[in-house]
């Protein structure tokens, strides 16, 4: 073990060496390498999870796909990095990803104290409970005295203290650092309660043992924008990343799907145009360093948001989640984004 | 030069390659090594300090201060999520002792049994125990902690089906739940008793170790011993009224509630490090049993002297001078071994650090804490270690 710290620290020093070389611009340097090197959950269905060829596929992972594609045109230029929900900050800090898009929550802490950047948020997300049925608690106000399962290093652990602490009722947590530890001992019956949030119990349900036997409390106990973060001190870099989100969101408010685009670069529509960077003389794509067409790349590549959505976590998927806050701000959602012009 | 001096005038061509000379060779190189290494640590110093800079993470130990925000499942000392970091970490580093000090003492019973019962002449107890060895120490003590964990502990049966055990202790897969004690009025005579007792109890072996040296009749030593220890806070006790009383786990909704529970995690943890530690103790003890000569036992028997006496007064004695120090590198690996918690969810020192790392970005600070306090506790065993062997070894008249 004392052999275990010491690497740390050293990698801990060392993490700056990596920082170092990439903070002079990340985009540069992810074209140098020729791929992106993205950070993902080790393991949440729909989200992030390798399928049973060793391929990855989810919500999150598209985010990189997208980023990749717009940068080289190519879905696959991507390297995977799974991370735990405790490594995953190190790995970003360090260099060792060149972006973060692992459900992860946008807080003031992370943006500030811990040197990150977030801006869009792709999953509007609350923390809930998830308890056995033959419990018969119809609410999480009726826990109290229960054993609750929850991963470390995230904000639902902070949360359930806080939600605990506030309506007087006792727990006892059960803490893991990996998600796979934590279904593992919730599903074995070390604890009553499995806390995270709501997009992870529907995920996590669907790998229990007895799906069936389990249900999600009606109680949202926290706000959980989840979205793709960065490191501080690269605009562009920041830019990139989020324009990469509200191409998606765009191109589901003009109806652009990924069936459809090349047919759309021929719309008269001027915003679709622009957009597409079809139109004359545009700096659409070489003001963010990336190709003028780069949001037809993106679209290509993954589809629109609601393409990406229904396919990893919507009704398209085994997931089955409602789009609920995540639609588009004009079909009553809070899926906005600015104009592209 | 004052090197020219000493050389003979025939050689004196050889001067200029005073390097040849051990001596300066031997000093030359350390130099060298201890500038490579002040370079590097330098290097690395300010290399991290930048960095964090360039990264916008603020540094110093002023976190600690913080609200720490999280609970941890089991503590020796009162916490809750508005404690502070330090607090938390105080937290951690209780519960790192606990499990270590259980698990050496533990470990040390478990492995001179076993090693002891290698080098019995009855084949069952010598082949069990040589089987024992071989599989705890081939086997990595994560694995070992697993089997704990996985394998026994979470196959109990659920709190709703506990399995009841004699004095109200009960056994399910959220560990073991015992009667806690709750000390009313009072109950602090009977502590007193206790100790008393035990000052008593020290007082009478001494006596009676110099009524044997000069009679050569040992007093009934075990006997009184007991009788003290145990009659005399007992008394104390009845006589006081019976100010303690018992909290007894009984069913609740979800688990048992009230007594004590002991959780998997810190069961598996501990029941794994003392296996896996036991089974190098037990080849250590074989070891240093089998380092007294044989000669020795043999005049042992040769004075008539009976053979679990002369196991007890005669070969353990000699073979703890043998036995004791690798028995300490023994202690400092549990203790360091105690750091696989996290795989359990054990709430450990470095668990706790890690939770903190995360939330706060302050990762090189703890990472130092962490340093710092495994190391002190290794240099603390290793201190108290050496000085019980000093006081063991062969006093030389």
């Amino acid at each position: 073990m004392a052999k275990r710290i010491l690497t740390a620290l050293i990698g801990a020093a060392v993490m700056g060496i990596g920082a170092h070389g990439a903070s002079a611009s990340t985009l540069g340097d992810v074209k140098a390498k020729g791929f992106l090197q993205c950070g993902v959950n080790s393991g949440l269905a729909g989200f992030a999870a390798p399928d049973a060829q060793g391929n990855w596929a989810g919500f999150d992972v598209d985010y990189c796909k997208a980023i990749a594609a717009a940068i080289f045109g190519d879905v696959t230029k991507v390297k995977y990095t799974p991370t735990s929900a405790k490594d995953r900050f190190p790995a970003l800090q360090s260099g060792e990803v060149d972006v973060l898009a692992r459900n992860t929550t946008w807080t003031i802490n992370r943006d500030t104290a811990l040197g990150f950047n977030f801006r869009p948020v792709n999953y509007y997300d609350g923390q809930g409970f998830m308890v056995r049925k033959s419990l018969n608690v119809k609410s999480a106000l009726e826990l109290s005295g229960a054993a609750v399962c929850v991963q470390t290093g995230t904000t639902t652990e902070l949360n359930l203290a806080d939600y605990f602490k506030t309506n007087n009722l006792q727990y006892n947590p059960v803490v893991f650092e990996k998600l796979d530890e934590v279904n593992a001992a919730y599903d074995a019956g070390r604890c009553d309660v499995y806390t995270t949030d709501q997009s992870g119990l529907y995920a996590t349900r669907l790998i229990l043992s007895a799906p069936d036997d389990h249900m999600v409390l009606p109680e949202i106990i926290s706000k959980e924008p989840l979205g793709p973060a960065v490191r501080q001190g690269d605009d562009q870099w920041f830019d990139i990343v989020s324009w990469v989100h509200y191409a998606l969101i765009n191109a589901e408010d003009f109806g652009i799907t990924q069936a459809n685009v090349e047919e759309m670069k021929k719309s008269q529509n001027p915003d679709i145009q622009r957009f597409l960077g079809v139109e004359a003389d545009t700096k659409i794509g070489t003001d963010l360093g990336l190709e003028n067409d780069w949001a037809v790349k993106v679209i290509k590549g993954v589809g629109n948001y609601g393409e990406v959505f229904e396919r990893n976590i919507g009704a398209g998927s085994p997931l089955k989640i409602e789009r609920g806050l995540n639609a588009l701000w004009s079909k009553g959602g809070i899926q906005y984004a600015p104009p592209v012009r | 030069m004052t090197v020219d001096v000493t050389i003979p005038p025939g050689k004196n061509r050889q001067t200029s390659s005073f390097l040849n000379d051990p001596k300066v060779r031997g000093y030359l190189y350390q130099a060298i090594t201890i500038l490579v290494l002040a370079i590097a640590v330098i290097w690395i110093t300010q290399n991290t300090i930048e960095n964090l800079k360039r990264a916008n993470i603020a540094s110093g130990y002023g976190f600690l201060s913080g609200r720490a925000g999280f609970d941890v499942g089991q503590s020796l000392i009162a916490y809750t999520s508005d404690s502070t970091y330090g607090r938390a970490l105080v937290v951690g580093f209780f519960n790192t002792l606990l499990v270590a000090v259980t698990g050496i003492f533990t470990a040390t019973i478990i492995g001179f049994i076993v090693g002891i019962g290698r080098l019995s002449k009855n084949w069952l107890i010598a082949k069990l125990s040589m089987v024992y060895v071989e599989v705890f120490r081939n086997i990595p003590p994560l694995l070992v902690i697993f089997f704990w964990y996985s394998g026994v502990l979470a196959v109990l049966p659920l709190p709703r089906d506990s399995l009841a055990l004699p004095l109200d202790m009960y056994v399910n897969n959220r560990g073991l739940a015992f009667p806690r004690p709750v000390f009313d009025n009072g109950a602090q005579f009977t502590f007193y008793a206790f100790v008393l007792a035990v000052i008593a109890s020290i007082a009478f072996v001494r006596y009676a170790n110099k009524k044997q040296m000069e009679t050569g009749k040992r007093p009934p030593v075990l006997w009184v011993v007991l009788g003290m220890v145990i009659g005399l806070p007992l008394l104390t006790f009845l006589v006081t009224g019976m100010p303690i009383s018992f909290d007894v786990p009984i069913a609740g909704k979800f688990n048992l509630t009230g007594g004590s529970v002991v959780g998997p995690e810190f069961l598996s943890l501990f029941l794994a490090l003392s296996f896996y530690t036991a089974a190098f103790i037990a080849e250590i003890v074989r070891a240093g049993i089998r380092g007294v000569s044989h000669g020795q036992s043999e005049a042992a028997h040769a004075l008539g002297i009976r053979p679990g006496l002369t196991t007890r007064l005669v070969v353990v004695p000699q073979a703890m001078r043998i036995i004791i120090p690798p028995l300490t590198s023994q202690y400092l690996n549990l203790t360091k071994n105690s750091s696989l918690a996290i795989a359990v969810g054990y709430a450990d020192l470095v668990a706790v650090g890690g939770t903190i790392l995360n939330q706060t970005g302050q990762s090189v600070e703890v990472v130092s804490i962490w340093l710092v306090v495994y190391l002190t506790l290794s240099l603390s065993t290793s201190l108290f270690m050496n000085w019980f062997n000093a006081k063991m070894a062969l006093v030389e008249r």
